[in-house]
Formats: structure tokens, C-alpha cells, sequence
């Protein structure tokens, strides 16, 4: 299992090259990449903020329910926080399983739970100046599924 | 003596990111309103605790919870990751 909380790009290449390999008892890799998107067409920047030790505890708990609910053989979460321009990646899951199934539930519920359950705050940065993200009331509702 | 942090909008309205604070509140809420009283700032962050989630000790919880015992406490929006 790994958990990264960082400023710093991660290299997803290198960070799925060995994921889930060189074992029996994985048959399904899923991974998930979020990227800054600008809806207006006027983004500078995305700024995440976080609440450094919550974080790591928060994302090790979701971790936690989605090993023993999918009995994952393996998970990667990077989360990046600080200024980040349009079009770089944001953070990644990925998920190990005996079965593809499982890796693509997981993987969902890790997005789902990230999403409102990790405390992270997102900050729009643009010409008029600066406005934090909403959160949406589906992403809520989203969670209600599992 | 607790630690009382504050994130994104509400940091920003406030103007601090935390403060040691000596309280006798027994819950979250009675805290917020002991906040509340002092600055029209606080009253501001405060106004709408429904667009508002808290966290004792690195966990989230309720705002009737009880702070006995509690280090740190947490006031922040909904969270927007992933």
C-alpha cells in the first residue's frame, strides 16, 4: 500500500510499471488519474489546500474499508496539494485484485471517497481573481451507493 | 488549552490559520458560539454552520459532539478533493 501526499508531480509511469506485478494472486490493475480541468477557459492556476496529518489519516482509513471490502492485493494513492497549472495531474488511485470487478469498484469508491472525505479545499485562480470550489451535492450523494 | 485550526474560506475570513485558545465549552457548538461573541470576523465564518464541517483530533464529527478531552479542533468547508 502506498499513500503520498505531495506538492511534487508524480511520474505515473513509473508508478504503475511494477504495480501489481510479479505475484499470483493479481489479475486486474485499474488506475485513475485526475487532471486540472478549465471549464471557463480562463484558469491560471488550481490551488489545493490541505490539512497536513488529517490527510494521511483520512486517505489510510478509505484505504483501509476498500482493501478489506474488495480484498485488494494492492493500492496507490497520490494526492498532490499547492499551485498547480491547467493540465497537470492532480492525483492518481490505483487498485490490485484477483478480479477486474473488484479493481474498478474500488478504484470507484477511492474517487468517491477522496473526493469529500479527504480534506483537501480547491481555489480557482484566474484573471478576475481568486474563488474557492463549491462542493457539489452529488458528489455527497455519490457516496451513498456503497 | 486546544488548538483551533481553520481552513480555506474559513481561515481566510477569520485571518488566522490557528490559535491556542483556554474554553470551557462542552460541545463543538458551544464552542462556535463562544467564537461567535468575540469579532463580528468569527460571527462571519460562523454564520451558516450547515456550510460548515468540524474535526476533533484529526477525525470529523458533529457539531453537538463533546470536547472533553479534545486537542485540536478543526472548522472547515466541504471538502473538494480528488
Amino acid at each position: 500500500m502506498k499513500v503520498s501526499v505531495q506538492a511534487e508531480p508524480f511520474d505515473l509511469g513509473a508508478e504503475l510499471a511494477d504495480f501489481g506485478t510479479g505475484r499470483a494472486d493479481v489479475g486486474a490493475v485499474v488506475s485513475f488519474t485526475g487532471i486540472v480541468r478549465d471549464d471557463t477557459g480562463a484558469m491560471e492556476a488550481l490551488e489545493l489546500e490541505h490539512y497536513p496529518g488529517m490527510t494521511e489519516r483520512a486517505i489510510a482509513g478509505i484505504v483501509d474499508q476498500a482493501v478489506e471490502r474488495w480484498n485488494l492485493s494492492d493500492v496507490t494513492v497520490i494526492h498532490r496539494h499547492g499551485r498547480l497549472g491547467v493540465g497537470e495531474q492532480i492525483m492518481m488511485v490505483a487498485t490490485a485484485a484477483r478480479h477486474r470487478v473488484a479493481a474498478f469498484e474500488a478504484a470507484e469508491f477511492l474517487m468517491d471517497y477522496l473526493k469529500s472525505r479527504a480534506p483537501f479545499w480547491k481555489k480557482e485562480h484566474g484573471p478576475e481573481g481568486t474563488s474557492w470550489v463549491a462542493a457539489k451535492d452529488e458528489d455527497e450523494d455519490a457516496l451513498k451507493r456503497w | 488549552m486546544i488548538d483551533v485550526l481553520y481552513f480555506a474560506w474559513v481561515r481566510e475570513r477569520i485571518g488566522l490559520p490557528r490559535e491556542k485558545m483556554e474554553t470551557q465549552a462542552k460541545t463543538v457548538a458551544d464552542l462556535v458560539e463562544e467564537l461567535k461573541a468575540r469579532e463580528p470576523r468569527y460571527e462571519a465564518a460562523f454564520a451558516d454552520i450547515s456550510a460548515l464541517r468540524v474535526a476533533l483530533d484529526q477525525d470529523l464529527a458533529e457539531f453537538d459532539a463533546p470536547l472533553e478531552g479534545v486537542r485540536e479542533v478543526a472548522f472547515f468547508p466541504p471538502m473538494t478533493g480528488g
